[in-house]
């Protein structure tokens, strides 16, 4: 697999030069040239106006399987309730529905499960469920065998799951057996109603940019998403749909790992996920100690604390309180960045909040493009008088 | 016991920076590191193979320099190592990676365990290990934070999830991935140094592993990225005036007003 440029074509104008992420491109002897490194993205192919640049024609083994129709959403519970994420998913899955013109199924593993109908209510058409006690918890290897087997017999042409742990564990071996692309983590799914493909976008490469990624020719077209990514529609209580039970075979299905225990932590409790204000330090803050400034910010407006991962990964501060792409990704009604800078991987945790204070002394920091209010000033001596004017 | 780790080498990301002028990532002066994640999986194969005997095999697929970060591994306590590298490699999303390491190790032969980090730092999708596991058809267990005993051809271990820890118990052969808690990686030793220096690391070809043409590097990608953009956000909020007296005294106002305090 290589790429190409072709040296007749190609003016030396260096409008690729730009586009490429990891700016490997250069200009020698008024000719584009890309270094060792290139990962095949495509990004100077699209920004060449001459067609100079080519990327070796690619000979997918797996024509593209038009038969495949209909959204599904794999939809994770939790004991006998639905995951929140799972009508997050639904409310996306209905609109990409929509727009593609096909049906929206959701499929759900459990036991004595409740709150199915919530499913119909955000916008499912069909729910394949199977409710039987040896599915009460999350055991992966049922999971992953059922689901790829739904998935052989009903052909939905696009498949969106939790970024969860389950979903994060077992949808990969989903997409393994189906030998199809899966997107981790995605931040936007749109629809190409063209080629009806399934428009994936997530930051990726390490920097702050986003790419947006397509699976051309496998199907389904798998996706994950993470909690708190999508808002959730309006449900309307009087939409209705058709469960299908679907014939669970337990015999033919066998875990080979066993759930011994469960232990839950209730140290994490501070879960950020839930909270209605934060208050999140960055590196800004310069020292361990300082920390101590956001909790005292975040006690007298009673929020949780957050943390972009520069202090975690140094040890300021735990990591379940880490906001971002590789962190939690939150939503509160009130989101307060102190010294952030404001990174694609960060925003990607936060920039659904309904509301956003920015607090910064560059001027220029990208938190701002995102901040409802911005105070340009030193953190040191913005947040003391904030807490100062709070205590009243 | 065999334990096979497989890393990755990914750009130091620390210094990742945007040239405000080009609007690029500045590339130069970034160190190539092994991945984070991928250290707690060797340092935990070492500890494995001191305490059960046997030996510890690194593995990565990458351009000719990943061998840095094989010689790494043998510093640090792996006992040979392979690397798995072919232009025919390049641009493998995690399907195709997975299949090129499966057809690897299935080259190598024996092993009891495979140990994955949680997931790399530059592509950032926890998702090799658990695909990597059903190619091979053995079971995985992801986000292990310990391996409390190994018995009997059986491996129980403590995993983390979001609201807890579960114990696992899994037969052998399986595959792992780990997370930061679950050790402490050592530093390398000056006999590891020594033995890294004069290592001989194999490498290994698209045809050295029998794998299908139409199933590595960007041919046997099942996902492409076709557009990379930087996210233009246009600013449509509000930027307070004043003195950071009246800047803080602005911002409580409006918080009050929109009932958010
Ligand atoms: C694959 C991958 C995943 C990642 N995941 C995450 C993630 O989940 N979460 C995350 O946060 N990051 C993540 N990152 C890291 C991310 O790219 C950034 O490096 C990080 O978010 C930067 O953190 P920061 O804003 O605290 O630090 P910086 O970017 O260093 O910003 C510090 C800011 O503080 C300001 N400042 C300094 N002093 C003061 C002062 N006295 N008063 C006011 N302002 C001040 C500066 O102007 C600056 O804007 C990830 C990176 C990669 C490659
Ligand atoms: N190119 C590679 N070579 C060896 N191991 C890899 C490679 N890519 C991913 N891995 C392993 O798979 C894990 C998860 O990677 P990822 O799915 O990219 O997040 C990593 O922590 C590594 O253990």
């Amino acid at each position: 697999m290589t790429i190409q440029i072709d040296s007749d074509i190609c003016t030396g104008c260096g409008n690729c030069l730009a586009s490429c992420p990891f700016g490997l491109i250069d200009i020698i002897d008024d000719k584009a040239h890309i270094d060792e490194g290139c990962t095949l993205c495509g990004a100077c192919q699209e920004a060449c106006e001459y067609d100079a640049i080519t990327i070796e024609a690619v000979t997918e083994t797996v024509a593209v399987d038009d038969s495949h129709r209909g959204i599904w959403v794999f939809a994770e519970t939790k004991g006998d309730r639905l995951k929140p994420v799972s009508t997050e998913l639904v409310s996306k899955g209905r609109e990409l529905a929509d727009t593609l013109g096909t049906e929206l199924c959701a499929v759900c593993f459990g036991h004595s499960l409740n709150e199915t109908e919530q499913l119909f209510a955000h916008g499912a058409d069909k729910i394949y469920l199977i409710d039987d006690p040896v599915l009460a918890n999350h055991q992966e290897d049922i999971y992953t065998r059922q689901l790829a087997r739904l998935i052989e017999q009903h052909r939905p042409e696009i498949v969106l799951a939790g970024a969860t742990a389950l979903g994060r564990s077992f949808i990969p071996r989903v997409a393994a057996i189906l030998k199809t692309g899966l997107t981790a983590d995605c931040t936007g799914l749109e629809i190409d109603t063209e080629r009806r493909l399934l428009l994936q976008t997530r930051p990726a490469f390490g920097g702050n940019v986003m790419a947006t990624i397509i699976c051309q020719a496998r199907r389904p077209q798998m996706a994950t998403v993470r909690p708190r990514v999508f808002k959730k529609n309006t449900p309307d209580q009087s939409r209705k749909g058709e469960i299908i039970s679907v014939d669970f075979n337990k015999e033919s299905i066998t875990s080979r790992t066993k759930i011994l225990d469960f232990v839950e932590d209730l140290t994490e409790k501070v879960n950020i996920e839930d909270a209605d204000i934060i208050v999140s330090g960055g590196r800004g803050l310069d020292k361990p100690e300082n920390f101590k400034l956001i909790e005292e910010l975040a006690a007298v407006m009673g929020a949780a604390v957050g943390s972009s991962r520069p202090p975690v990964d140094d040890g300021w501060i735990p990591y379940s309180h880490q906001v971002g792409q590789t962190g939690k990704t939150v939503c509160p009604r009130l989101y307060i960045a102190c010294g952030i800078s404001g990174s694609v991987q960060h925003l990607a945790g936060m920039q659904t909040s309904d509301t956003i204070v920015a607090i910064n002394n560059d001027p220029n920091a990208p938190i701002f493009e995102v901040a409802t209010y911005g105070i340009v000033g030193d953190l040191f001596e913005v947040v003391p008088l904030m807490i100062k004017k709070l205590k009243g | 016991m065999n334990v096979l780790v497989c890393l990755k080498q990914v750009p130091g990301t620390t210094q990742v920076q945007i040239d405000s002028e080009t609007n690029t990532l500045v590339r130069e002066g970034i160190k190539n590191i092994v991945n984070p994640f991928d250290t707690y999986a060797l340092e935990e194969g070492v500890r494995l193979k001191e305490q059960y005997g046997g030996k510890v095999t690194a593995i990565s697929m990458g351009p000719p320099q990943a061998e840095e970060v094989l010689r790494e591994a043998i510093s640090t306590g792996a006992d040979e190592a392979v690397l798995l590298s072919d232009s025919a490699f390049s641009g493998a999303d995690t399907l195709a990676t997975a299949y090129t390491l499966a057809q690897a190790i299935n080259k190598t032969g024996e092993y009891d365990l495979i140990i994955c980090g949680r997931q790399t730092i530059d592509g950032d999708t926890a998702q090799v290990g658990p695909e990597l596991a059903e190619m091979l058809d053995i079971p995985v267990v992801t986000y292990v934070s310990r391996i409390e005993e190994i018995d009997n051809g059986q491996m129980r271990l403590q995993r983390m999830v979001e609201d807890g820890y579960e114990t696992i118990e899994t037969p052998l052969p399986a595959l792992i991935t780990v997370v930061k808690e679950i050790n402490t990686p050592r530093l390398p030793s000056l006999r590891g140094l020594t033995k890294a220096k004069s290592a001989v690391i194999p490498v290994w070809d698209a045809a050295e592993i029998g794998a299908d043409l139409n199933m590595v590097g960007r041919n046997g990608s099942a996902t492409w990225v076709t557009r990379i953009f930087f996210p233009q956000r246009a600013r449509q909020g509000e930027i307070l005036e004043g003195s950071p007296e009246e800047q803080v005294e602005t911002l409580i106002n409006r918080l009050r007003d929109g009932q958010l305090i």
